[in-house]
């Protein structure tokens, strides 16, 4: 977390004794044998770069992480969504990632023509079951925006909903699209925001929905969401709701009131972005996706943004303290902080920025800023 | 297939509309022909609403008085009655609505209680009301973080994500349909072509998320793609939901030369993100553009806690009356309360309370009259 990266290596001790489906989220670990690829004391991981940027900003996390001779083992494929042409080496992506089980990833590009293929992104969210997406929006000192003191994290379903994927056109010129909700999915996604909560010392999580017109799929959310709530009261964890065309007006008018989110597939898509914009764009918000197995690590702001495309003018701040996530789940708390502190330092002196924060630095200065740092 | 069926489908749908042209040719659905009674007014039905309805309705009617605006009220209440173990609304609202073809409407309160389907939707059903119009302006006087929107969105109002469509196909499992038909997708792009060619905003956007689910925003591309063709003179592009909730929030000022139109979820979404730019609903204007009828409406809630107090803020509903009679050709009327209104707005010396100011609704209403009268 943002929070934990700057004041270093306090974390809350999990209850042992909650009956947590997820894993643990500060940043996520669990209890039960590490879950990845080691030889001789070096982690295997697989990254992806990905489309737009995603080279560029991934180049910048492999300088760092060569600098501090973290422990990791790249496995990297090129895989480009540009094209289909890229299946097979997607399907050897996946193949790595499910050895590996933990994976750092920039963005792939989806076509929007029909007859192109599916998104990549969502596939991979599906095929591996990294349900919970996590997001942090928070404002950075040294990055000025229109919004002050803005910190919430939004966790979003990441599997079901709206990104089902079935479609039918029933007859010429009419289509559904089905949205399918479960109380399974729903209710873990719940849990996983709660104890999201309660391990990184946070106050209240808000269930966005808009059950009040989709009474049974987003009221199937919504109640499981509320059931939920009530065995975390004891904890301290406060809970309410907000329907998402309300929040998204909140959002832009007073973000200050959001702590943790909760929501949908959809919705999490929209105010992902919205809070994204709060702080200071997809260049400086970090995420992850998280299931049981699987911990794939990616930008929180998922944009692939080929108009900058190599011309070495990204912001490599959102992949760096993704990747710093990564490490903090592997166990590799130290490493982490230590990176993570020396972006914040980068920022907050704001001598070394980025095109996006106003500045005219290029991808590599600010990474050899950051690694002057360390 | 799509492509095949396309120029047949808006032949075929366009006759329906064809009462409804003002022009020969290329004509937009839903013009306004009504016509002046005999006192050389228009008949206009009113719908006061409930809670802080009525005050502001008066406010109208106030200013409208003092402009000298040939617009005669019809008023007419909508409280739902008991017809065949249905709750309705009156057969005489529907009827004034439906004759005048043009209503303006105060805010409603919601009946709390199961199987009520809302009044909002049921007038959307009776009257057609396909296209919901949203602008959003920054009100100088009314400080934001964003002193520079000027959006338009356009959103489709029938079907989409609030088809109403959904079930529970197992315990625990709900599937709900969001339904799109080329002919509604259709009609609202025409509408919104239209709209941008009379605002002289010379640019449409259609915002979609075709990279997931291909078929149904697909389809409602390619209708917005087909209606592009006959407005020549309008430029037409699309953009995925993603970034313009990224870019909008962190900048708004490169809206201002378009007109947005979308499916009907994310127009809700985004429009009320929009009103949260300019500092809430209290501000905001809203039409619904129908094939019937017309209704302009003020979306904030009916605030029962300031009801009857005197401290309510019309401008909402004002600005709405504002469209109405932009949609009616009266523009001159609508510019000469627009600037009194605006001008009040910042000076700021008799300004409601949610503005940050002591005025009484009646002292607000007084200070624009007074404008008007110069």
């Amino acid at each position: 977390m943002l929070r934990n990266a700057i004041s270093a290596t306090h974390r809350p001790l999990t209850h042992s004794s909650r009956a947590a489906t997820t894993l643990s989220a500060g940043f996520p670990r669990d209890s039960q044998p590490k879950p990845t690829t080691k030889y001789g004391g070096v982690y295997t991981v697989t990254l992806i770069p990905g489309d737009g940027i995603g080279a560029e900003i991934t180049d910048s996390v492999k300088e760092i992480f060569e600098y501090v001779n973290a422990p990791i083992e790249w496995e990297q494929y090129d895989v480009s969504g540009v094209s289909s042409a890229g299946e097979a080496l997607f399907k050897q992506a996946m193949e790595s990632l499910k050895r590996n089980r933990v994976g750092l990833k920039g963005i792939l590009f989806t076509p929007i023509s029909q007859s192109g293929h599916i998104s990549w992104n969502v596939a991979m969210r599906q095929q591996l079951d990294i349900y919970a997406s996590v997001v942090l929006c928070k404002s950075l000192p040294g990055f000025p925006t229109r919004h002050h003191n803005v910190d919430f994290a939004i966790i979003r379903e990441n599997t079901e909903g709206e990104y089902s994927g079935l479609e039918h056109q029933s007859y010429p010129g009419v289509v559904e699209s089905l949205k399918v909700s479960t109380r399974a999915k729903a209710e873990r996604i719940a849990r996983f925001a709660f104890d999201f909560a309660l391990k990184n010392n946070r106050k209240k999580v808000t269930c966005v929905h808009k059950a009040n017109i989709m009474k049974l799929g987003d009221g199937l959310f919504l109640n499981t969401f509320r059931r939920i709530a009530e065995e975390y009261k004891s904890a301290g964890v406060e809970s309410n709701d907000m329907i998402v065309d309300n929040t998204s007006m909140q959002l832009v008018a007073r973000p200050t009131q959001f702590d943790v989110m909760v929501m949908p597939n959809l919705y999490g898509a929209i105010v992902s972005n919205i809070g994204a914009a709060l702080v200071g764009g997809p260049g400086v918000v970090p995420g992850c996706n998280v299931g049981r197995e699987f911990a794939l690590f990616e930008p929180g702001c998922r944009h692939v943004a080929s108009d900058i495309m190599g011309t070495n003018r990204a912001n490599p701040t959102a992949m760096i303290l993704s990747a710093t996530m990564m490490l903090r789940h592997l166990g590799l708390d130290s490493i982490a902080n230590s990176i993570a502190s020396a972006v914040f330092d980068v920022i907050n002196e704001g001598n070394v920025k980025t095109h996006d924060m106003g500045g005219s630095a290029t991808t590599s200065q600010f990474t050899s800023a950051i690694i002057n740092k360390l | 297939m799509l492509s095949s069926k396309s120029l047949s489908t808006i032949a075929a749908s366009l006759p329906k509309f064809t009462s409804f042209r003002t022009y020969a040719s290329a004509a937009p659905t839903a013009g306004f022909a009504g016509q002046k009674g005999p006192n050389g007014k228009y008949m206009v039905t009113l719908i006061p609403g409930d809670g802080i309805g009525p005050e502001i309705s008066q406010s109208v009617k106030d200013i409208y008085s003092a402009a000298g605006v040939p617009v005669q009220w019809e008023e007419v209440s909508v409280t739902p009655v008991l017809k065949g173990g249905k709750t309705v609304i009156p057969e005489s609202a529907i009827q004034s609505v439906r004759k005048n073809t043009v209503a303006l409407k105060g805010p409603l309160a919601t009946p709390i209680g199961k199987g009520h389907v809302s009044l909002n939707l049921t007038l959307r059903r009776t009257f057609n009301l396909f296209a919901n119009v949203r602008p959003c302006v920054s009100i100088k006087g009314f400080k934001t973080p964003y002193d520079d929107v000027n959006t338009v969105l356009i959103r489709e109002n029938t079907e989409g994500e609030y088809s109403g469509i959904e079930h529970e196909v197992i315990d625990g499992v709900v599937q709900s349909i969001k339904l799109i038909t080329w002919d509604a997708s259709e009609r609202v792009a025409r509408y919104a072509f239209h709209y941008a060619q009379s605002s002289g905003r010379k640019r449409v956007t259609a915002v979609h998320k075709a990279n997931i689910m291909k078929m149904s925003d697909g389809m409602f591309l390619s209708a917005c793609r087909e209606v592009s063709k006959d407005f020549p003179d309008v430029s037409y592009d699309e953009d995925l939901l993603d970034r313009v909730c990224l870019q909008v929030v962190t900048n708004p000022r490169p809206f201002s030369d378009r007109v947005m139109v979308m499916p009907n979820l994310y127009g809700d979404i985004l429009s009320d993100m929009c009103a949260g730019l300019i500092g809430g609903l209290g501000l905001t204007p809203s039409g619904n553009i129908g094939r019937d009828a017309s209704i302009f409406e003020a979306v904030h809630g009916s605030a029962p806690d300031i009801a009857g107090k005197g401290l309510a803020n019309p401008t909402a509903l004002l600005l709405s009356s504002l469209m109405m009679l932009r949609h009616m050709k009266l523009n001159e009327y609508a510019d000469r309360i627009e600037r009194a209104t605006l001008s009040t707005i910042a000076e700021g010396k008799t300004i409601t309370g949610d503005l940050g100011g002591k005025a009484t609704t009646v002292e607000y209403t007084n200070g624009i009259m007074e404008k008007l009268r110069k």
